[in-house]
Formats: structure tokens, C-alpha cells, sequence
């Protein structure tokens, strides 16, 4: 790799830490951002001439606190009276960056940069395009094209996330144990939340929509490194590992939905596999079950299926009976019929989602999975009312285009 | 005499590699793996998973298994072992097993290996 190729990823990964630092010290999300630049654009300028320093975050802390002082002091200077609290504010910042020197605030800093950019008073999409551009980086244009709109959209979203943010106001003293695991589990939604953004994409917008998936996975190894010992957060990164792992199978040239069981497995990324499978092996020594362990147990089952019959479809039943638990929700029952299907026999699988219907009457995937357990159970009528249900609730072209195939093979069958 | 090279780099960055840009830094390496497998030279080696996977045993009288890395600074890396073992549990089970052998200060970092290269046959 060439040196800009080694500042760049130094840059980008040194991203979090600082800007939470500069966070804590300005209290401010726009100035802690305009300080990040400018400590970036300096680096740029001197890491090549002087060499990488051994702390890159601390660098560019250090280096962006001084040049938001020096700003500060500039303005103050041209202003008749000096500002007596912004002058008493900057002696706490100096205290405040000898602490973050001895390394005590790191963590805090990083998870209150998270959770403010994912705080739970904005709405799902604000949370992921803010964490998108403050904690990853992300441009405007990039992110605009991920969630397919303007680059003016997206910069206004952007601008009124940061308004409600200014407005929740997020304290930031040290967070307290109860707070610190509600943090916790607010970023991990939030994270979860961005690779979903990716995740669904359809075929061809899979490959613009990726990059959410890969800014997701670092996401939450930065909140495993942070949380070492959470299993909930080695679940949720197993999780995303194992379902990207999968990436490469998932659509066809034309970009059709590959389901699970058609797919070449040989595709599957087995690093990203095998390291999933470490996590989760790692989490379940703590023998506590929490949602994002259990869903990463029952993506590990796929991924160690060599072949689709190999698939341990009782204990996936098991584990989404776990899930039912934790976390009743009819696309969980859902989620579990199909399992059910494969142990029981699609007369049981139908009869457990047959209750569902009011309340997912308008959910694509309950008429895609009812009308595939009648299509087994030769109800080729019901079926094709299913389907053409499921057709006109599909969210994207790829998901019409997937159920349609079954309507041919149903009228080909008729013929 | 045989030398072992331990590779550090910033995991923050190498697992934010794009598989392409991995990739390239493997077959790069791999270039110079086999000129020395070539040679006979090369014995085995290891590409371990990140240290978010590992667990680690820390010695004592009773020893105390710690998710993530060994990250003491008084002791220093003597050696290392590459065990198969079914689980986790099984490899946790093991490390005990050598701390009893070998009790006092230290520990073991238990990492899964992601990439074993058996290396060829030494002269």
C-alpha cells in the first residue's frame, strides 16, 4: 500500500476516537466535525514530510483542539471584551485532554459519539445517514447514493438530524453502568439498522448499497473492541458477519434473489464465517441469550450447512422458539413456520401462521411464505391468491420478480 | 537456526480492507512465501483472527479466563502453541491444562487461527 492509501485508512479509522474526544472537549457536534478536518488536512500536509506519528488519534485530537483554541482565540481577539467562559472552558479542555491521554475517557467518548449520532429520538433513517457521515466519514454524495436520493436531500436530512441532536441533549459527564449498557444497546440497534439499509437492497442496487453492510461490521468490531466482554455485542457482530458472508450468493447475474437453499455455497466467504462462528462460540460461554447471540446461532446453522440438506432445521425451530420468547413478534413466527415446514411438514408451518394474518396481512413476506406452504400442500388456487398478494406488497422489483417465477411455474403446472 | 517473525500491523485497518485490497496483500506475500517454501525454508504459518475473538487465561491461583487479548505489558510474548481443538471450551480446557503445568505470572491468549499455511518440510 502506498503511504496516502496507509494515511487515508489511519485517518478514517482514527475517525471515532477523535472526533468523541473533540466532542467531549467542545460540547458541539459541528465545531468537534470542523475541528476533525482541520486536524486532517494538517496531517495530510505533515504526516508524509514527517512520518506517521506513533498515535494517530492522539495527533489529530491534539492538533484540532489547538487549531478550534486558536479560532476561538482570533475571534475573541477582535471582539472589545474577552469571553471569560469560553476562556475558562478551554482550561477544562486542557485538564480534559490529559485525561484522554491516560486513555481513561476512550471508550466513553466513542460510545457518546454513537449514541448521539443513533440517539433514539431520530427516526431510523436520520440515525443512520448522521452515524454514516460523522462517525464513518462517508460523504454526502456517498450516502445519498446509497439511500438512492439527491445529494441536496440527503445534506438537508443530514442538517435537521444535527438540529434534534443539539436539542436532546445528551449529557456528558461519564455515563453510569445502567446508562453505559442502554448506550450500548442503542448503538448496537443502530448499527444493526445500517447493515439492514444495506442488507435489503435489491440485486442491482446491492453492489451501491454494500458499502452500508462493510461501515456496519467495522461499526460494531469498534463496539466489540470497546465492549469486550458483551455477548450480546460479539452476537451482533457474529450476526453480520455471517449474513455477509453470504453476499456474493445472493443474486444472480440478472439480479434475481438467490434463495438460501439455491445458492453456491462455495461463494460464502469463509474467513468471515469462521470468525462469526468464533464469536458466537465465545458468547455462549457467558450463558446469557440475548436477541442478537440467537439470531447469529440460527445464521451459524446455515453457514454450516454444506449443502442445503444438511441444514440442523430442528434446532433453528428451537431457536427462533428462544427468539418467540425474548422478543414476541409475528415476523419472528413467521421466521420460525419455515423452519417448522422443514421438521413438521408445511400443514403445521401453516397452521401456525394462519393466526398471524391480521396483523401482517400488509408484511410481503407472509403471503410469499403462505403461499409457498399451499403451493407444497398442492392448494394451487389458494397459492396463486397468496402470491398475487405477496406481488403487490413487494418492496422491490427483485422481490415481485422472485414470487412471479412461482406464478409461471403454477401456470406451466396447469397447463 | 529457525526464527520465528511475529507480524504486527493496526488491526483497525487491516479488517477494513476491502477483499480486494486483502487480497492483493496476500498474493504480494505469497510471492515471497514461495520462494522460501521453494527453498525449503518456510515452516508453518499462521494468519490469526482479530483479538475481538480471542479469550485469555490469566495465571493465578485460580485462573481467570478474560474475554479479549493478553494486554499486560509486564510480561512478554515467549512462544506459542497451534492445538486443534473441537470448541472453544475444549481449547479453554487446555490452556488450564498447560497453566497448571506452568503456573506464576503470565497467561495464555487463546486466538483462532483464520489462515494455517503447514509450511514445507524443513532441511
Amino acid at each position: 500500500m502506498t503511504d496516502m492509501t496507509w494515511i487515508d485508512a489511519a485517518l478514517t479509522s482514527a475517525r471515532p476516537q477523535a472526533i468523541g474526544a473533540l466532542l467531549r472537549y467542545f460540547r458541539d457536534l459541528d465545531t468537534a466535525e470542523e475541528a476533525f478536518q482541520n486536524a486532517c488536512l494538517r496531517a495530510l500536509k505533515s504526516w508524509p514530510q514527517n512520518g506517521p506519528p506513533r498515535d494517530p488519534a492522539a495527533w489529530l485530537i491534539m492538533v484540532g483542539r489547538n487549531v478550534a483554541i486558536d479560532d476561538v482565540r482570533r475571534r475573541s481577539k477582535q471582539e472589545a471584551l474577552p469571553d471569560e467562559e469560553v476562556i475558562s472552558d478551554l482550561d477544562d479542555a486542557e485538564n480534559a485532554l490529559a485525561d484522554r491521554l491516560d486513555g481513561s475517557h476512550y471508550r466513553d467518548d466513542i460510545l457518546r459519539l454513537l449514541f448521539i449520532c443513533g440517539h433514539p429520538k431520530l427516526p431510523a433513517t436520520q440515525q443512520i445517514a448522521v452515524a454514516l457521515r460523522i462517525v464513518s466519514g462517508l460523504t454526502v454524495k456517498q450516502i445519498a447514493r446509497a439511500f438512492l436520493v439527491g445529494e441536496s436531500a440527503m445534506e438537508q436530512r443530514i442538517t435537521r438530524a444535527k438540529a434534534r441532536i443539539a436539542a436532546a441533549d445528551v449529557p456528558f459527564e461519564a455515563p453510569g453502568p445502567v446508562e453505559r449498557s442502554e448506550r450500548v444497546a442503542a448503538v448496537a440497534a443502530m448499527i444493526y439498522l445500517i447493515f439492514n439499509e444495506g442488507y435489503s437492497a435489491s440485486g442491482g442496487e446491492a453492489s451501491n448499497r454494500a458499502p452500508l453492510c462493510e461501515e456496519a461490521i467495522r461499526l460494531a468490531r469498534l463496539l466489540l473492541r470497546l465492549f469486550q466482554t458483551e455477548p450480546e455485542v460479539m452476537g451482533l457482530t457474529a450476526l453480520l458477519l455471517l449474513q455477509y458472508a453470504r453476499a456474493p450468493a445472493r443474486f444472480d447475474q440478472d439480479g434475481a434473489v438467490v434463495l438460501l437453499d439455491d445458492q453456491d455455497r462455495s461463494l460464502w466467504n469463509g474467513p468471515m464465517i469462521a470468525e462469526g462462528l468464533a464469536l458466537i462460540d465465545k458468547a455462549m460461554r457467558h450463558g446469557r441469550r440475548g436477541p442478537y447471540l440467537v439470531q447469529a446461532a440460527i445464521a451459524a446453522l446455515h453457514a454450516r450447512a454444506a449443502r442445503p440438506e444438511d441444514t440442523d432445521w430442528a434446532q433453528i425451530d428451537l431457536l427462533y422458539a428462544t427468539l418467540e420468547t425474548l422478543h414476541p413478534s409475528p415476523v419472528i413466527t413467521l421466521n420460525r413456520a419455515v423452519a417448522v415446514a422443514k421438521v413438521a411438514g408445511p400443514e403445521a408451518a401453516l397452521a401456525m401462521i394462519e393466526p398471524l394474518a391480521p396483523r401482517l396481512s400488509g408484511y410481503f413476506h407472509f403471503h410469499g411464505v403462505k403461499g409457498g406452504l399451499l403451493l407444497q400442500l398442492e392448494r394451487k388456487d389458494e397459492a396463486r391468491i397468496a402470491f398475487d398478494q405477496a406481488i403487490a406488497l413487494a418492496g422491490t422489483p427483485a422481490q415481485a420478480a422472485h414470487i412471479r417465477m412461482h406464478l409461471d411455474r403454477l401456470v406451466k403446472d396447469n397447463a | 537456526m529457525l526464527y520465528a517473525f511475529l507480524c504486527y500491523n493496526s488491526e483497525e485497518i487491516v479488517t477494513s480492507w476491502t477483499k480486494a485490497e486483502d487480497d492483493a496483500v496476500m498474493a504480494q506475500l505469497d510471492v515471497v512465501h514461495q520462494k522460501l517454501a521453494r527453498e525449503g525454508r518456510l515452516g508453518p504459518a499462521l494468519r490469526l483472527m482479530p483479538t475481538t475473538a480471542a479469550t485469555t487465561l490469566v495465571k493465578g491461583d485460580e485462573p481467570l479466563i478474560i474475554d479479549g487479548p493478553f494486554v499486560e505489558t509486564k510480561e512478554q510474548l515467549l512462544g506459542f502453541y497451534v492445538i486443534d481443538c473441537e470448541t472453544l471450551d475444549a481449547a479453554v480446557e487446555i490452556a488450564r491444562e498447560l497453566a497448571r503445568a506452568n503456573p506464576g505470572a503470565g497467561g495464555y491468549e487463546i486466538r483462532p487461527v483464520r489462515l494455517f499455511l503447514p509450511g514445507s518440510a524443513m532441511k
